[in-house]
């Protein structure tokens, strides 16, 4: 039987991964309950990072393509509490908090120019439109596999999509510049190499949700163009973003 | 007059990793793309020198990178840097190749090469870690010849403690010893802090 003093001795061990997978297991035990070894563990990852940045060596350029390329498809995990937390209320809330924190960081905030929208409108008609657009929106953006994808453009503004397979649906966020007058942007999904119509935004706000209309899990894609007021059934232009969906 | 005097490598071309991280998050692969340019160096190398097959290290590297997009959401700033995170992830995911019974072939390869090599000289000279690499090398010489042998057996050629304790002919507390002792050491000739 192992002695603490004994367990203490195996942080070196442990952070250059020179345990074997069974006493490896006991020490991870004694670590929950030294906050000692954890922090010299810590300090030796740090130290065993050193080493790794000593031997660097540069990577074929045809790596980088392989791993983007790799990576487009890739689903991302959702963000968890700790496995041990107490907390499965707070657990639950955390992948929308975090997802929230994401939508903040890159659009001025879509929810909140929809409520503004909301209370802008007098027509009950157009109120509840509005209102059922929102219900929509928050489902999407709270559902337990809403999953995103980032773009920036050209001149610095950004696009995200939100994309949640088990509602078939995507939110699409942006903060672009103003369209030139006559001109309006339309957001589409591309499904098997074709660009289909997935809805026009709003002229008059620069920053905006929008619900896309269509089958998400059908799309590849989602793009942006620039066509005239009205919209194209085709697209008649390059698109200024497209975001290529998890597969 | 005085001049601002820097600490770490070039920090005014040092993409800030945790705000590249908090996008990357976020499913942004722009920055995707500026983390892999700070982070794939360090992980093929580290890779490479568990690993010693050319080919085998890509393939285990670009797995760690794309491991790294898809956990991303998991990544925690209060357990450690960014750096950490990635490069303890490619090391551990080297090891596992290392030690899983598929890579038998490998494992033979690396005994064969193991006794002719000497201890993590085979690496290229580049530029941009010339200063970190030279850092490491005197606190490595800093160390005794068997906490040093420890230490580089372990992590850059991927041993078991018990595995450094029979290619030394050392008892298996000596290792261990040596081990922390040596790591010690390292970490304040190295000013680390986490």
């Amino acid at each position: 039987m192992s002695t603490n003093a004994d367990l203490h001795t195996l942080t070196g061990a442990y952070a250059l991964h020179a345990l074997p997978d069974d006493e490896r297991a006991l020490f991870e035990e004694h670590l929950m309950a030294c906050a000692a070894c954890r922090d010299e563990v810590g300090e030796f990852t740090a130290t065993a990072a050193k080493l790794a940045a000593a031997v660097s060596v540069h990577p074929p350029s045809a790596a980088k393509r392989r791993v983007l390329q790799r990576v487009a498809s890739v689903r991302q995990v959702a963000p968890s509490s700790r496995p041990r937390s107490p907390s499965t209320g707070l657990r639950r809330r955390l992948p929308r908090l975090a997802l929230a924190a994401c939508l903040a960081a890159a659009t001025a905030l879509g929810g909140v120019a929809v409520w503004q929208h909301d209370r802008a409108e007098d027509a009950t008609t157009q109120a509840e439109e509005t209102r059922g657009q929102m219900d929509q929106l928050v489902a999407v953006l709270g559902a337990p596999d809403a999953d995103t994808r980032t773009a920036r453009l050209d001149d610095g503004s950004r696009a995200t999509v939100v994309v949640s397979d088990s509602r078939d649906q995507a939110v699409l966020l942006t903060d672009l510049p103003a369209t030139p007058s006559g001109k309006v942007y339309q957001a589409w999904y591309q499904v098997d190499g074709h660009m289909r119509s997935a809805g026009l935004m709003d002229t008059h706000r620069t920053s905006q949700a929008l619900v896309l209309e269509g089958s998400a899990n059908a799309a590849s894609a989602v793009g942006i163009t620039l066509e005239p007021t009205g919209g194209s059934a085709r697209p008649t232009s390059d698109p200024i973003a497209l975001l290529t969906l998890p597969a | 007059m005085k001049e601002p005097i820097f600490l770490g490598p070039h920090p005014a071309q040092q993409p800030d990793l945790q705000t590249l991280m908090h996008a990357v998050a976020c499913g942004d692969t722009d920055a995707f793309a500026g983390l892999y340019d700070a982070v794939a160096p360090a992980v093929l190398g580290v890779v490479r020198a568990v690993l010693r097959d050319v080919a085998q290290s890509e393939e285990v590297a670009q797995d760690v990178l794309v491991e790294v997009w898809r956990t991303a959401p998991r990544y925690r700033p209060e357990r450690g840097s960014v750096t950490n995170w990635i490069l303890t992830l490619a090391h551990r995911r080297a090891i596992d190749r290392v030690r899983s019974a598929e890579a038998s072939a490998v494992r033979d390869h690396r005994a064969a090469v193991l006794d002719q090599t000497p201890e993590y000289d085979e690496v290229s000279e580049e530029v941009e870690h010339r200063l970190e690499r030279e850092q490491v090398r005197r606190c490595l010489r800093a160390l005794t010849d068997l906490q040093r042998q420890s230490v580089t057996l372990a992590y850059y050629r991927g041993l078991t403690y018990r595995e450094v304790a029979e290619q030394l002919s050392v008892p298996l507390g000596t290792v261990k010893t040596r081990l922390r002792d040596g790591l010690i050491r390292l970490r304040d000739c190295l000013g680390v802090s986490t």
